[in-house]
Order: C-alpha cells, then structure tokens, then sequence
C-alpha cells in the first residue's frame, strides 16, 4: 500500500486490475485503491508477471503493506507497489491479511485452489488468486471464495471523482498541523511585471487550435521549474533529519475539488516538458483530479507544490509547505498598476509571486534567488 | 439551429464540465464563473466543447462575451452561418 500523502497511513483497496500470470509493465495500473483523496490508481514500478495478489478486494491495510507479488522479467520477484522508504506515522491497528513478503525473499508459490473453490469461484465472478486460502497449506477453499465474494459484495460501490471531504478535511489538517509543528517556515514575496508573458501568450494562443491554447497558469509551472534549476536544494523532500536532493522536478499542482478539499498531484519533468505538451498533461491532470483517475505517482512524486489562488482574487497567498516537500510556490491574482517603464508611468498587470519555503534547508537568500529566477523565466516566456 | 437548441447545447457542454452543477436554475445574466465556481481550465473546456459541438471557435479575446448564458447564446447565433 503506496503512502498517497504525509499523513496516510491506511487505504483499502478496492479492485484487482490484473491477475496472476498477467504480464505488467512499469507504470500500468494493477490496482485501485481508496483513500482519503478518492479512488487513485496503482501503478507498478518493475515489469514482469503478476505472481500472487495478497491483499483481498475490501481490505483495508496499513501503508507499506504488500499487496501483490510479481515476478521480474530477470526472474526475480519484486513487492508491487514497493515498500515506501519512510513511513511518515505509525500506522494504525489495522490488521494486515497475511504477512507481507519483503524484497529479496522467495517467492511462495502460487496458493492452491481445490476445483470444487475454482468452480465455485468461477460461478461468483472471484479471481481465486487474490484470496487468501485457510486450508491445508493456504489452500483457498470453497468457504474462503464464498467470503470473499460476500466481502466484495458488501463493500459500499465506490464512485470515480466522489471523495469523502470530511475525511480528506482530516487528512489535509493532519498534514498541516504536522507542517506547521515540524517545519520552520519562512516566507517571501516578490511582485513580477506579466507584460511580456501574456503578451506572448496571447500571440501564442492567437496561432493555436483552441482545443492546444495554453493557460497562463501553465507559463508559471514551467517558469517555477525552471527557477529550480538555478536554486535546486528548494526541490528536495526531508527524510528523517535531512533534506534529500530530488533528481527529477515534478510540480505538484494544486488543484481544488468541486465538493470541497483539493490535491496537489504532480506534473512529472516539468521543467523538460515544451509548453504544449505540458498543457495537456495539466488538462489531463486536472480533468482526472476532479473525476477521478488519479495515479499513485502523482500524489507520491510531487518535489514542490505551485498553489494559485488569483482567479478567486486574493492578491497574495502564503502557502503551508507539504511534507515531506521544502517548499511551496504562490501566485496571487494579476493586477493592472502603475509601473515605471524607461522613465514613464504605464499600467502594467503585476502578480505577487510568494515562496513559503523550510528553512532546515534553505534561508531567504536562496529563497530570494529563487523567485528572481521565476521573474527572469517570465521575463522570457518564448524560452519556456 | 434554434437559439432553444443553442441553448440546450451549451448547458450540456456546462453539464459535462460541471457534472454537480444545477443546471435547471442557472441565472442567464449573471457569469458561469460566479454561479459554477468555474476557473480558467473549465471555461477553456467550455470553448473547446462548443467548437467540438458548433464548430465555433471563440478567440479568447471574446471570452467576456461568453461569459453568462444568455451572451453566450446570442454570441454563438451570431457566429452561426445563416
């Protein structure tokens, strides 16, 4: 069970999308899992043959627990999805079904199936492979097939896009009160001149099918990433009591619910992504945050989080950093002010950028360095 | 096409975009934006749904007169080739 967020400390998974002996390559889905934030898709990190499914459908298991088992394509057998590096919180007393096989360890053969359960499987609609048997050397049994397809058919349906917002309310408190209470924060405000930026933009999208018009917010995701590039110890994650550089910029996007609450999955390679194709990865991104759809690696690989609040019309928005990121980017709503421009008074749309950043790991001069490296990258939005 | 079918197509792309939304109380005068709570994406979704349904496509310099149902409509009758 993939940690999804700081705080998660459980999930229950809901359905197999694959089953023993199904080839899976890196990145496919193999399961869907519920969480505070939805129903989210698990993804697997090696390539091989699913070998057993050791969690049930309904169960709900603490973080890092196994839930499958898949046979490298080297032949080695390998935990699908693989246990997180930290957990971020002793999990609850949830029982786990079975013990959990670590890395490295053989693998146990496939459970048996008496014919009388594999028909009776059959009959429900239950893969027997993800049950786990009671009989004479984990046999699966056909009591065992008939409880687990009481479970799947007691188990409320679940429904893409719908979340629980009172629950992912507690999850997003626990993390910020934990933010709150770990990390010392300190905060910055720079005001930056959009004038070249949405006069390119507006170039730009003039030339542009409607269904590849770039948004402005997109110009600032690419932007922050690139600024990462000049101050990169603000793109780590802290691990224990030290920051760990991340090698990969993966923008985490906020993005708010319609039922209330928001995720912030990540925009995986920002910075090496060109602007169109970053474009339709947000869409995409968004799109699945508030239908459902979302991947695991979205919500575990964000390495720092853009947060905009402008088109709601605050001007300014000092963000709360999420664990175990460093830092937070905020973007207030574009206003048109007086500016001095070679000597004369012009109006000019200004934005207040803000970082809200830990400062274990970096201190304001970084900080500072930072957000003059997102205005420069503005300042030359045809580079982006 | 009808302005009551232009009509109805705008509400379905908007029903397509804001799936919660209620549709059937919808103010024609007063901006999509404010009664749907709908940000830059979902209007651009709405623009990409109506020239996938009309076959319009709205410049972004005309999106303030997109912004509420009734301008929409009639901006949209405008654009329609008699």
């Amino acid at each position: 069970m993939p940690i999804l967020g700081a705080d998660m400390v459980a999930g229950t998974l809901v359905a197999w999308r694959k089953k023993p002996g199904d080839p899976v390559a890196r990145g496919e889905v193999i399961a869907e899992v519920e969480t505070e934030k939805g129903l989210i898709d698990v993804e697997v990190f090696v390539s091989g043959v699913v070998d057993r499914l050791v969690v049930e459908p309904g169960t709900t298991v603490p973080t890092g627990t196994v839930l499958a088992v898949i046979r490298e394509d080297t032949g080695a057998a390998t935990v699908a999805p693989p246990p997180p590096a930290a957990a971020p919180a002793p999990p609850p007393a949830i029982a786990a079904p079975g013990p959990a096989a670590p890395p490295g360890v053989a693998v146990p053969r496939r459970p048996r199936v008496s014919p009388l359960a594999r028909r009776v499987a059959e009959q429900l609609g239950i893969d027997p492979g993800g049950v786990r048997g009671t009989g004479p050397g984990g046999a699966v049994t056909r009591e065992d097939v008939e409880r687990a397809a009481a479970a799947a058919r007691e188990a409320p349906p679940r429904e893409r896009g719908r979340v629980d917002v009172a629950r992912m309310r507690q999850a997003i408190a626990a993390a910020m009160a934990r933010a709150k209470r770990e990390i010392p924060h300190y905060y910055l405000a720079h005001t930056i001149d959009l004038h070249r930026a949405l006069t390119w933009l507006r170039d730009e999208n003039e030339r542009r099918p409607i269904a590849d018009r770039l948004l402005y917010g997109v110009l600032l995701l690419k932007a922050v990433a690139l600024a990462l590039r000049d101050v990169p110890e603000l793109n780590a994650v802290w691990r224990g009591d030290r920051p760990e550089p991340c090698t990969t910029v993966n923008v985490g996007v906020a993005i708010s619910l319609r039922g209330g609450g928001l995720v912030a999955p990540a925009l995986h390679d920002t910075d090496r992504r060109p602007l169109g194709e970053l474009m339709q990865a947000f869409r995409d991104l968004v799109q699945r945050a508030r239908t459902g759809g979302l991947r695991s690696s979205e919500l575990s690989d964000p390495t720092i989080t853009v947060t905009s609040l402008g088109e709601q019309g605050v001007e300014a928005v000092f963000g709360i950093v999420y664990p175990p990121q460093v830092a937070i980017v905020g973007f207030g709503k574009i206003v048109e002010r007086p500016a001095v421009v070679d000597g004369a008074v012009v109006p000019r749309p200004l934005v207040t950028a803000t970082l809200s950043a830990d400062h274990r790991v970096s201190d304001g001069h970084r900080g500072a360095l930072f957000l003059a490296a997102v205005e420069r990258w503005l300042q030359a939005p045809e580079r982006l | 096409m009808t302005r009551e079918q232009v009509r109805a197509t705008v509400l379905r792309v908007l029903g397509d975009i804001a799936p919660e939304a209620d549709l059937a109380s919808l103010r024609g005068d007063v901006p999509f934006r404010e009664q749907l709570d709908l940000d830059s994406m979902d209007l651009l979704n709405v623009a990409v749904g109506l020239h996938a349904a009309l076959g319009i496509e709205i410049p972004e310099a005309d999106y303030s007169k997109v912004a509420t149902l009734d301008a929409c409509v009639a901006y949209l009758e405008s654009r329609m080739t008699p």
